[in-house]
């Protein structure tokens, strides 16, 4: 024999079925006749006296809704039946299918009637235009051309240009130069065999100062003032500068090494992570 | 001409107005506002119009909100339906062709009507998509939906069932079609 709770959870259960099976029935409009209503009922009714929380008797209140609906619907199904408009879909849809389209389309011609209608502008979109008019700016004003700011001619001093970066401070050789002088001081300070690491050279106080003699020590390398010794293995690159600049065109084909300089990386420098 | 006659001649005039110049977003006019316009004889007015407009091929139609002909209508009823003019008979293939529809589009209108009407008025957009491609091309099955939409002939819901909207209602002959569909012949 099954325990109360056994019996409570199978009739839970079971009325769980029904409701899921009337609305399968309204959503994909099968037939409503599919379901046995008085079996239904007899379950809702054998189950009934074992409810006893507000929960289960809801579930039982939804059971006999969903059933209600499913009567409603086999009653508009007897109705649409009895109609003269009651075809059964199957043998129309057969019959659509077998039929050629010009066939189908003279038969619809026979049983249209089109409607009748003539399009004309109404009082209350006439008033909408006369408003819209009366508001337009004419064209001549739309299309006004702005004339050019006029400026009076004056004159920049050469620090008031390099000020705002129209020109530098001084010629791009000339800073490459002393930067070559530079880098030869450093190595011969704190390099080793005549080389530096990269990072130790670019490396500067500021992100920016540091991108900004990547930059120039990029054309160091490009113009033979100086060279990239890459040391892939240990990752580790080295900068050696010439003594004398060398022309670099035609000796051999020339490479490009992209070395990344974010920001990360310089921070990482600065705390000395960088090897 | 009696003082009746005149009365009545005038007001046939202002039903023409009314009934073949749209004057909302849909054509026809609402039972109510033709009895305001002319009174509350507009039943007899639009049945002499309907006559008169016999000669032009042309007809008062009635549409009842019930979704269904009345016989007997009542004033009510008749308030509450929407009056339109509409083609008494039918339009040959070659001069529905002039109104901008290809077969093909007609052929596709009446497919979706008839299954919709033959589904209890209501049918799923996927079963109606996948019968039209059996007759039109793929690309032109939902183009030619949302046409049938737009022109109110077909409806749609947010959970995808498609009905028959004012339109088709108003100027289709659901029963004729379907008749005439079911006893056509076909090849074997």
């Amino acid at each position: 024999m099954q325990s109360k709770k056994a019996q409570e959870k199978l009739g839970r259960e079971k009325l769980r079925r029904i409701i899921e099976t009337c609305r399968s029935v309204e959503e994909r409009s099968l037939d409503p006749f599919l379901i046995d209503i008085g079996a239904n009922l007899g379950t809702v009714k054998e189950h009934f006296p074992e409810w006893m929380i507000p929960e289960d008797l809801c579930l039982d209140a939804e059971t006999l809704h969903s059933l209600a609906s499913v009567v409603k619907l086999q009653s508009e199904w007897v109705k649409h039946r009895s109609t003269s408009l009651y075809t059964d879909p199957f043998l129309l849809e057969d019959k659509l299918k077998k039929m050629e389209k010009g066939e189908i389309a003279r038969t619809f011609l026979k049983s249209w009637h089109p409607l009748i209608e003539w399009e004309q502008i109404s009082l209350h979109s006439m008033a909408e235009a006369i408003r819209y008019w009366n508001t337009l700016v004419p064209l001549e004003d739309r299309w006004k051309e702005t004339p050019p700011e006029q400026v009076d001619i004056g004159s920049m001093t050469r620090e008031e240009l390099v000020h705002q970066r129209i020109l530098r401070d001084k010629s791009f050789s000339e800073e490459l130069e002393i930067f070559w002088q530079e880098l030869k001081k450093t190595v011969a300070g704190k390099g080793e065999k005549g080389k530096i690491r990269y990072w130790d050279f670019i490396g500067a106080d500021t992100y920016k100062e540091t991108v900004n003699r990547a930059f120039l020590t990029s054309f160091l390398v490009t113009y033979g003032y100086a060279t990239l010794e890459i040391h892939p293995l240990e990752e580790e690159t080295f900068l050696v500068p010439y003594e004398k600049p060398v022309a670099k065109t035609g000796m051999k084909q020339l490479v490009s090494v992209p070395i990344s300089v974010s920001a990360a990386d310089w921070q990482k420098w600065k705390r000395g992570e960088l090897e | 001409m009696s003082k009746r006659k005149a009365a009545y001649a005038s007001k046939l005039k202002r039903a023409i107005h009314i009934l073949f110049f749209k004057r909302h977003a849909k054509p026809g006019v609402k039972g109510w506002e033709l009895r305001k316009a002319l009174g509350s004889d507009y039943p007899k007015v639009l049945k002499i119009l309907d006559d008169y407009l016999k000669n032009l091929d042309l007809e008062v139609k009635t549409v009842f909100e019930e979704e269904r002909k009345i016989e007997k209508p009542s004033l009510e009823q008749l308030d509450r339906a929407r009056h339109y003019i509409a083609l008494r008979g039918n339009l040959v293939p070659k001069e529905a062709k002039m109104m901008g529809w290809r077969i093909d589009d007609f052929a596709g209108l009446a497919i979706t009507i008839a299954y919709i009407t033959s589904k209890k008025g209501k049918a799923s957009r996927d079963e109606v998509e996948a019968l039209l491609r059996e007759k039109l091309p793929g690309w032109k099955v939902g183009l030619n939906i949302e046409r049938y939409i737009r022109y109110g002939y077909l409806t749609q819901d947010e959970s995808g069932q498609m009905y028959l909207d004012w339109r088709t209602r108003a100027e289709v002959d659901q029963k004729a079609l379907i008749d005439m569909l079911l006893s056509a012949e076909t090849k074997a």
